[in-house]
């Protein structure tokens, strides 16, 4: 893939205003685009192939906003329909320094999003930041799920490049607002072309913590508790009943985890190990990765129960 | 050298760029303009000529806003100014929507200034014949900010500078004259400047100001 530098252009060129009757030499930055099947029923093969995704689509997400920041956290199991084809996805992964990116999907494709934008971060990585602009720092985690095409990989890289590009430009980091919207816009233009893509945004800017839900329909919603996947109904029944706003960062991680757990232990296509991160003033850290397996044993140790002994002296 | 004056693509054997600098020359025409930046106020003051009886003077504006918080005025070619502001203007509005967040002054500055570079690197156009004050806050940091730009798409940041009609002496002044200022006083040292120049052009010319105070809830 060419590296697309039109992140670097005016943003009035994504919306195609007013200003273009000079031969100019950027061209007119088209929002990407896929070229669309020539088939006789298109709502028809539109709606297979959204079913085609569904089921890679099992994952349990989520974020959440308290004193201290926010909490992202997820689980790591790949599934096709009935077949768990790993259970050690990375779906929240580290960018760069300062950016957070987590998603599920296909594995394959994973890994190359993975390789891809690590080599895009290894090409964009031309100057450090000279001293620090603002107060605050903005660490943004990207909660993305549901990867699916390699083309959606591609986006995925395009708009963690165009963060940094914007931090190189600006001398100072993209808000998670601004990053969101980003993402947002580029969903927005692959809108009825069949992704399935649940996001969330997360991260600490000069605003404070921040958290944004965005969607493949194009839809971006501000908000301070999201889950998203297929395990979500399980994580928000934990997360909303044991959710307080002054929490330590210690009992919001255990929420987290605990609400993950929850999720992979009653969703067949959630599982694996649970991810746990915190994003604060100066940056993220990954609080804890457990196998679930293993969590169930701690909320739920085995007891040895009366009747077993009893049994025994009967016998005896 | 009148060989290397028409397309402005071409350079002359020495290296200039003569249609740029003919800008210039129109630039050092336009009416006088002086910016200075204090520790919480940044100023814009220029010189009006007087104009005709019959004019409506109210319709002459000078000093433009390109959002709440960044203001923008011209030495040069007025029309050019007005095609300029309005994709200033055009730009901050889709930075707004894009980002939702207004523009930094050193953003919108680097655009304007993108657009005269490009009009001095494509055919069949002449440059803008304008340098531009441009002042403002950061709309986080809440710090003041003074930016010029030229006609070949240069620019960089200043605690005090002037351009237009006697732009030479004002900056003289104000590079002896310059001190650290807040409030009121750094809105005297502008008109001082100005006054300064001025003082030699034909009365009747009155002055239009604008300052920013730094915004409370910054």
């Amino acid at each position: 893939m060419k590296f697309d530098t039109s992140g670097l252009e005016s943003t009035a060129s994504v919306f195609g205003t007013a200003g273009r009757e000079l031969v100019d030499g950027f061209a007119a930055a088209a929002p990407p685009a896929f070229e669309l099947p020539v088939t006789k029923d298109f709502d028809g093969f539109q709606k297979e192939a959204v079913q085609m995704v569904k089921p890679a689509k099992g994952t349990t997400t989520l974020a959440f906003i308290f004193k201290e920041g926010v909490i992202v956290a997820a689980d790591s199991r790949a599934s096709m329909g009935g077949y768990i084809s790993s259970q050690s996805v990375k779906k929240i992964i580290e960018i760069n320094p300062y950016m957070l990116g987590t998603m599920a999907g296909g594995a394959a494709d994973c890994q190359f999003w993975h390789r891809n934008l690590g080599i895009k971060m290894h090409e964009v990585q031309l100057a450090r930041l000279p001293g620090e602009v603002g107060s605050g720092s903005c660490s943004t985690g990207l909660v993305l799920t549901a990867s699916w095409l390699l083309d959606l990989c591609d986006i995925c890289t395009y708009i963690f490049s165009l963060c940094r590009l914007h931090e190189l430009a600006n001398k100072r980091r993209i808000s998670v607002t601004g990053a969101s919207k980003l993402l947002a816009n580029i969903l927005f233009s692959y809108r009825g072309m069949g992704l399935s893509v649940g996001t969330m945004i997360a991260g600490w800017d000069e605003t404070g913590p921040g958290l944004y839900y965005v969607d493949s329909e194009g839809g971006r919603l501000k908000g301070t508790r999201f889950s998203v996947g297929s395990g979500s109904p399980y994580a928000y029944g934990v997360l909303d009943s044991g959710y307080r706003f002054d929490m330590s960062i210690e009992e919001a991680g255990e929420l987290g985890r605990r609400a993950i757990y929850h999720a992979t232990f009653r969703d067949g296509a959630s599982g694996g190990v649970a991810s746990v991160y915190y994003v604060g003033a100066n940056g993220w850290t990954k609080l804890s990765g457990d196998d679930v397996s293993e969590l169930h044993y701690k909320y739920y140790p085995t007891v040895s129960t009366e009747a077993s002994e009893s049994d025994q002296m009967v016998e005896a | 050298m009148a060989r290397y004056d028409r397309a402005i693509t071409v350079f002359s054997p020495d290296g200039h760029l003569f249609q740029v600098e003919y800008a210039l020359e129109a630039v050092r025409k336009g009416n006088a303009a002086v910016g200075v930046r204090g520790t919480d106020i940044v100023v814009l003051g220029v010189e009006k000529k007087s104009t005709a009886k019959l004019q409506d003077s109210r319709s002459v504006k000078k000093i433009v806003s390109l959002d709440d918080h960044v203001a923008l005025v011209c030495a040069g070619l007025k029309a050019d100014a007005r095609v300029l502001v309005n994709k200033a203007r055009i730009e901050c509005q889709s930075y707004r929507l894009t980002v939702e967040d207004p523009v930094t002054v050193e953003y919108i500055t680097r655009y304007i200034a993108g657009l005269q570079q490009k009009y001095t690197q494509s055919g069949g156009v002449r440059p803008f014949g304008l340098s531009t004050l441009i002042v403002g806050f950061d709309p986080h940091l809440g710090v003041p900010a003074l930016y010029q730009t030229d006609p070949s798409g240069a620019f960089s940041a200043w605690k005090a500078n002037a351009t237009g009609r006697n732009s030479n002496s004002m900056r003289e002044f104000l590079e002896k004259n310059y001190k650290e200022t807040s409030g009121q006083e750094t809105v005297k040292l502008a008109i001082r400047a100005l006054l300064e120049v001025s003082y030699f052009l034909s009365s009747g010319c009155t002055f239009e100001f604008i300052f920013h105070k730094l915004p409370e809830h910054a």
